[in-house]
């Protein structure tokens, strides 16, 4: 029920955002008065072109423009439903300009402000910071997974634990403090203040990081705890050293449970929200440089709704949009991590 | 080699821990400059402390130096007789002294540096006051929320925390225990729609929290305005505003369902089968069965994981940002239609500010978001090791 919630309400609020119009001015006045009956005029030469198919609107009649030879307009009078009226000379025209799903998957400028919406900018960023956040708790979560289910003893790995567990349950607010507080300093101090600005991704990257490091070691320590001891005892009744059987046997046996952790860490790190929003910089940026400020999907939603959004604004939709975006990728994330360990678990007796 | 490489990443994991408190108490705590716009030593000519005064004294120190309109609104707020020597004494320092944090330190500088630090403000900040502050006090907690940092508290955040939390919690345990009970007992796991159901309840856990707050802003917010907003209830009313505490606690409701559902099913599936068959033995039916064998021995189970779910619930911030919480309150929340603001929102508030002062407030606030989840945490722990040992 709530599944179908979510996708029909983010669906119904992003398909306004593609079809919500917004009025631009392209600095076009009609030069002769327009009659009811007619559907030719001409138009001034001045500012941008207008060309076939696009909607235009003068006073309150919406048109649709069928051919257009110089400044000579054929047009679609009364188009949206809209009153068929006499228009005096000298009229202001307005060009409608819809969000196209083609825009918006391909360009890398957000700024709503002039209506442009390129969602690369905010995904750039949210990439940015996942692959940040995976390079730090990959190896981290995945060595410490190793030690604790192939090296440590009952004692330590009863007391080491429950220390990680708390790592994962600390609300990410408070990761985000301590994103700009320390980390960004940090940064700063080792990389120049000139070379690394206050609110940048990098910072934001590590600390997701490290919020998603106890999952990532977690999960992973499951699955290598799963694999049976028989396994290791034949590897080292073959020789082989404890590291040898780490890395090659009970890895390898283990892996389809590595992989859906990894999966779900990706995901996590994907939808994370507070940390971005505090750490990671508060306008849309297209820019692969990690010490940049940067805004991402989340950060993105959660600094718009921040006031009080008004219902009808294109940002309001906007962030269904991206909503939508967002809860699309994080789903076939976890959908693969399921389909993983379903179909590449070795069933051991 | 490796194994060094091995210990040292789990080291990491904990060290990030530690790194994490001691930034914390590092801003919560500290020594500050404190700048004051009429000296308290001044309004007493140095005889003797501003809170050695008696109250007749104090109201005297206030009718000198504050303008006569504002005297004669505080004692038509509440007649100075009236007034407490405390109350007087703090209206003194709110409209005469006015102490404003001129500059601070952070806790590890003014324990380490103490003698510089004191050298450093004599030399920068003549005639201020250095003093060592704990941002996180009883007034911290029990004040309400305020554009000063130094008088701004946490109350209003606190008890919005709480509405939220109880309504999430009202409205998801018994729907998620319901539903946890229906898949486990009576469901067929044959039939394809219960596995859709069962994968779809897995999916939920891992969506985004942000994508909840989305939701709750169409549903709750707007599509269910006149009932969230109260307005349904008392017809007379205008249409109020959607943004409300039943608006949050129902998104957060939302938003822990499927930990609850998935939790109370493993609790009920640790129920031993034997269980089950000797009260159907017994001629039992199977809500008998249920409601009288079932239940109460997952019960602890259950708790705990509503407790742990809970808890998650408390520490979430986007998607009470997304629904509406307002950030400037200084009223208490007084019922499910009132608008809040809670712990984490004024968390990030307080950090998304650029003055430092701001970054210790919100520090405290955090060590008080840590302490009631510490609390929670335990509570979760005890029960589980009280009632695992029944069965």
């Amino acid at each position: 029920m709530v599944t179908i919630g979510i996708v029909y309400e983010l669906g119904k609020e992003a398909l306004l955002f593609f079809t919500h119009q917004q009025w631009e001015v392209p600095n076009k006045i009609t030069i002769t008065s327009i009659e009811p009956a007619w559907i030719t005029f001409e138009v001034s030469s001045s500012g941008s072109e207008i060309t076939e198919g696009m909607v235009i609107r003068v006073n309150d009649e919406v048109m649709l423009v069928t051919e257009a030879q110089g400044d000579q307009l054929s047009v679609i009078r009364g188009y949206q439903d809209t009153e068929v009226s006499f228009h005096p000379t000298g009229q202001e025209i307005e060009v409608a300009n819809k969000v196209s799903l083609m825009e918006f998957f391909t360009k890398t400028e957000w700024n709503p402000q002039i209506g442009r919406f390129g969602i690369w900018a905010l995904v750039s960023a949210t990439l940015m910071t996942t692959i940040i956040a995976i390079l730090v708790a990959l190896p981290l979560g995945l060595s410490a997974a190793v030690y604790l289910s192939e090296y440590a003893t009952e004692k330590t790995r009863s007391t080491i634990k429950p220390v990680l567990e708390v790592l994962a349950g600390i609300p990410t607010v408070v990761y985000g403090y301590f994103a700009l507080t320390f980390m960004t300093v940090l940064l700063r101090t080792i990389f120049g203040n000139d070379r690394v600005e206050i609110y940048n991704t990098a910072s934001a990257g590590i600390v997701i990081g490290i919020l998603i490091l106890p999952l990532v070691s977690s999960m992973s320590e499951d699955a290598l705890s799963a694999v049976p001891r028989s396994l290791r005892e034949a590897a080292f009744a073959l020789g082989a050293t404890k590291l040898e059987t780490a890395t090659r046997v009970v890895v390898p046996a283990a892996f389809s449970g590595l992989a859906a952790a990894i999966i779900v860490a990706i995901s996590r790190a994907f939808g994370e929200t507070m940390i971005v929003a505090i750490a990671a910089g508060a306008g849309p940026a297209f820019t692969l440089n990690p010490f940049k400020a940067a805004e991402t999907m989340t950060g993105h939603i959660v600094r718009i709704s921040g006031g009080d959004l008004s219902y009808d604004s294109i940002d309001y939709n906007s962030i269904f949009a991206i909503g939508l975006l967002l809860f699309i990728i994080t789903l076939i994330l976890n959908i693969i991590s399921q389909r993983i360990v379903k179909r590449y678990r070795e069933v051991y007796e | 080699m490796w194994v060094t490489i091995f210990r040292g990443s789990t080291a990491i994991g904990i060290i990030a821990l530690l790194v994490l408190l001691v930034n914390i108490a590092n801003g919560a705590f500290g020594y500050a400059m404190i700048e004051f716009e009429v000296n308290p030593e001044e309004l007493t000519e140095g005889e003797i402390a501003i809170e050695q005064l008696d109250k007749d004294a104090l109201v005297q120190v206030l009718q000198d130096n504050v303008s006569s309109g504002l005297y004669r609104r505080l004692e038509n707020d509440k007649p100075f007789a009236e007034r407490d020597h405390e109350n007087v004494h703090n209206l003194v320092i709110e409209w005469v002294v006015k102490p404003q944090v001129a500059y601070q330190w952070t806790l590890l500088d003014s324990l380490l540096n103490r003698s510089e630090i004191q050298r450093e403000a004599e030399e920068e900040f003549p005639g201020l006051e250095l003093r060592f502050v704990s941002w996180l006090d009883t007034e911290f907690i029990t004040n309400p929320q305020s554009g000063d940092p130094i008088k701004a508290g946490v109350r209003t955040a606190i008890l919005g925390s709480l509405w939220t939390m109880l309504i999430a919690f009202l409205f998801s345990f018994p729907v998620g225990v319901g539903a946890a009970i229906y898949l486990e007992e009576f469901a067929r796991k044959d039939r394809w729609i219960n596995r859709v159901i069962q994968t779809n309840i897995n999916n939920l856990a891992g969506v985004p929290s942000i994508i909840y707050g989305i939701l709750g802003l169409a549903i709750f917010v707007r599509a269910l305005e006149v009932f969230t907003s109260g307005s349904i209830f008392n017809p007379g009313q205008l249409a109020g505003n959607g943004r409300t505490i039943l608006s949050a606690g129902l998104t957060l409701g939302l938003l822990i369902l499927p930990l609850i559902i998935i939790n109370s099913q493993q609790a009920i599936r640790a129920v031993p089968d034997s269980l089950r068959q000797a009260s159907f033995g017994l001629g039992a039916t199977r809500w008998q069965t249920i409601w009288s064998h079932v239940l109460p021995s997952a019960l602890p189970g259950i708790l705990t994981g509503t407790i742990l779910a809970v808890s998650r619930a408390i520490g979430e911030t986007a998607p009470l940002v997304v629904v509406g919480a307002s950030t400037f309150i200084t009223v208490d929340p007084e019922g499910p239609f009132s608008k809040f603001t809670t712990l984490p929102i004024q968390i990030y508030q307080w950090t998304s500010r650029p003055q430092d002062v701001f970054r210790s407030i919100a520090a405290a606030a955090i060590i008080v978001l840590l302490l009631m989840l510490l609390g929670m945490n335990t509570a979760a722990v005890v029960l589980r090791n009280r009632f695992s040992k029944r069965i």
